[in-house]
């Protein structure tokens, strides 16, 4: 893990890609430090940042585009996979030395309450709170483009599609507000949701027996359910996923000024399953 | 020791590799020979854990790859037919990656580097960008990667495709050098390279094992004909009635008289057949025959099938049996196919003998096309 760690790190650091998400991210913290804090005086750091995020979806792929797909591409992955190192490994050394291009922008972010303290009045202890979950989220959105990398041979897709998810994520609250709220609506996507699973399923295991079981007993379940107390469906299709909002947890941080313990396990466990995903795509690749 | 047991890949309906079984033993050279699409690298590439088996097991100094993929894969060197290489790193960046990934102590980790550094040859480019290098250094910094840590097996994907006849000429000594401490499997195309290289060889077609032995007795005993082939200075009514006076006429067969560039000379073959029961010497037989009708033999040469045309017998008699086999499976279903991975069955050695002239045309095709390679 080790020499794949410092191999990826020297990497980004030798070709342009490390210094260009760099020197992206901290261009536009600064335009947005120097608008809001520096030039209109207020003195909350962490509203910076929260502007900061949408950047962040155009900065990402640009880290995590080449991770797994140029391996592939190249046929490098032969020597990773032949060597004895178990895939967790290859995944976590090349995990491991993204957050640290990362950690870059985020210790540059570390100075900017100082600054405003220097200058007035400065609330230390919310901002590093907010620098802190910046630092996660960010963290989210590489094991997120990570994944996404480990599905394609191309660069290219993998940016686009990282790039729409991580939008996606941005807008979320806004696309969840779009979901039907009534019973009959919720059960509706809950079916939906079900048969997607059950097709991924399918496509993973290809076996159909193991997915249309899994389709049939959940819609099994799903319709007594709703037949046996409809109003359980009430506005509980909304109600999930808005648990899954994983922008407005950072709010709490930049807006709100609390620290969300819980929105800081919802990242942690994000981030564990994407690595892991990552890691089931990498195997599954031997397999087909 | 390798073993593979009954292995198997199927990608999706189409079988790569059909149930080979196969034990490669410690301490010689091996080759795998076969056509291009016949399996060659995707057993590899099983062998060595990158791809898994649809079913079926390969055990490496009796680690399973699947179940023990660490310790097994330890005991392995890989250089893949792309070598895996970083092209943003210089050579000795590469190698240094190379050993600790394949968590060679980090005490005997220069020292290693150094020693494959001058195995391979590679002084010269040391500080190079792998980018820049030649495809020759390139493949040689993959080799150097897959012998690090003196690993017992060293597994090469179609060493030498892509090189100049010198650097052919050295990754093939450098092979040989190698097969002296490690045992080698090597997959290859070519004949001549196999030939010069390997100790054992084992031809695989469609997937299937067909021969295996090493190249000398493939060439001898696996196709069990001999036959002579003389140059003759004489008329060929001449050459046929001394030839059909023969003391040992009885033992001749597939007698053939052809005529060559020069108008005198004729080209005449034929084939031995049960000359144990002769209890003489054929050869003296036919000199003395020729000479004492005054009809100089210009050159006499013992006929022997060259590994080309074993080669070539096998992997087509296999798309033969292949045919064939469809033709038993549709009538009795499923129970010819355990019996079709069996090596060498009568069956092919007869279509090898009915095929015989046939692919001896052919076989001449391919010696010249495999020498413009070159």
């Amino acid at each position: 893990m080790k020499a794949i760690f410092k191999r990826e790190l020297k990497s980004y650091f030798e070709s342009m890609t490390g210094y260009v998400f760099i020197a992206f991210l901290v261009m536009f913290i600064g335009i947005y430090f120097l608008a809001y804090n520096l030039s209109s005086g207020y003195p909350y750091f962490s509203y910076t940042l929260s502007a900061v995020l949408l950047i962040m979806s155009i900065g990402v792929p640009v880290l995590t585009m080449r991770c797994f797909a140029d391996e592939r591409k190249t046929k490098t992955d032969q020597l990773l996979l032949t060597a004895p190192v178990s895939v967790w490994e290859i995944v976590l050394g090349k995990y491991l030395a993204m957050t640290v291009v990362f950690l870059v922008p985020v210790l540059i972010c570390c100075l900017c309450p100082l600054i405003i303290q220097a200058n007035g009045t400065a609330y230390l202890l919310a901002d590093y709170s907010t620098i802190f979950a910046f630092f996660l989220i960010g963290c989210l959105f590489i094991s997120i483009g990570m994944f996404l990398s480990s599905l394609t041979e191309s660069q290219i897709i993998a940016a686009v599609g990282t790039f729409v998810v991580l939008l996606c994520l941005m807008l979320w609250d806004g696309l969840v507000a779009f979901l039907p709220t009534t019973a009959k609506g919720s059960a509706i996507g809950f079916f939906v949701i079900l048969m997607a699973v059950c097709v991924i399923l399918y496509q993973m295991i290809e076996d159909y027996r193991v997915a249309l079981g899994i389709g049939v007993l959940g819609t099994a379940a799903l319709a007594g359910i709703y037949v046996w107390k409809e109003d359980t469906f009430d506005r509980a299709l909304v109600n999930l996923l808005e648990h899954f909002d994983v922008v407005s947890v950072f709010d709490q941080f930049a807006v709100s000024h609390t620290f969300d313990v819980s929105g800081v396990i919802l990242y942690l466990s994000a981030i564990f399953l994407f690595l892991f995903l990552t890691m089931q795509s990498v195997e599954k690749r031997r397999w087909s | 020791m390798i073993e593979v047991k009954n292995l198997v890949k199927d990608y999706g309906g189409r079988v790569a590799v059909d149930h080979l079984t196969f034990t490669v033993e410690d301490g010689y050279i091996y080759g795998f020979l076969g056509p291009n699409g016949a399996g060659k690298s995707t057993t590899m590439n099983m062998m060595t854990g990158y791809l898994g088996a649809t079913s079926g097991e390969v055990l490496i100094n009796g680690h399973n790859i699947l179940e023990e993929p660490e310790e097994a894969k330890r005991h392995i060197g890989y250089l893949p037919e792309i070598p895996p290489l970083y092209t943003d790193m210089t050579v000795m960046e590469y190698l240094k990656f190379a050993s600790e990934l394949k968590k060679i102590p980090k005490k005997e980790r220069a020292a290693e580097v150094e020693r494959v550094v001058e195995i391979t040859r590679l002084e010269d480019v040391k500080g190079r960008l792998i980018r820049n290098l030649s495809k020759g250094y390139k493949q040689r910094v993959g080799l150097a990667q897959a012998i690090l840590g003196m690993p017992s097996v060293i597994i090469l994907d179609e060493p030498t495709v892509g090189l100049d006849p010198k650097q052919i000429i050295e990754i093939r000594d450098l092979i040989k050098e190698l097969g002296k401490q490690h045992t080698v499997i090597l997959s290859s195309h070519i004949l001549s390279e196999v030939r010069a290289v390997c100790d054992r060889v084992m031809i695989l077609a469609h997937g299937k094992l067909v021969a295996s032995d090493t190249p000398e007795n493939l060439e001898t005993q696996l196709t069990g004909h001999h036959g002579m082939e003389l140059l003759v200075k004489g008329s060929r009514e001449q050459i046929f009635d001394i030839v059909n006076t023969l003391e040992c006429r009885a033992y001749l067969d597939h007698i053939l008289i052809e005529d060559t560039d020069v108008e005198e000379e004729k080209r005449v073959s034929f084939e031995l057949v049960g000359t144990e029961g002769y209890g003489k010497d054929v050869r003296e037989c036919v000199f003395y025959g020729f000479a004492n009708a005054y009809c100089p033999i210009l050159r006499m040469a013992e006929q022997k099938k060259t590994l080309e045309e074993v080669f070539l017998e096998l992997t087509e008699s296999e798309a033969q049996d292949e045919k064939e086999q469809e033709h038993a499976d549709e009538q009795a279903e499923g129970t010819g196919r355990m019996e079709s991975t069996g090596m060498m069955e009568n069956s092919q050695m007869e279509n090898t003998a009915d095929n015989m002239e046939d692919s001896q045309i052919t076989a001449k095709k391919g010696d010249e096309e495999h020498e413009s390679d070159f």
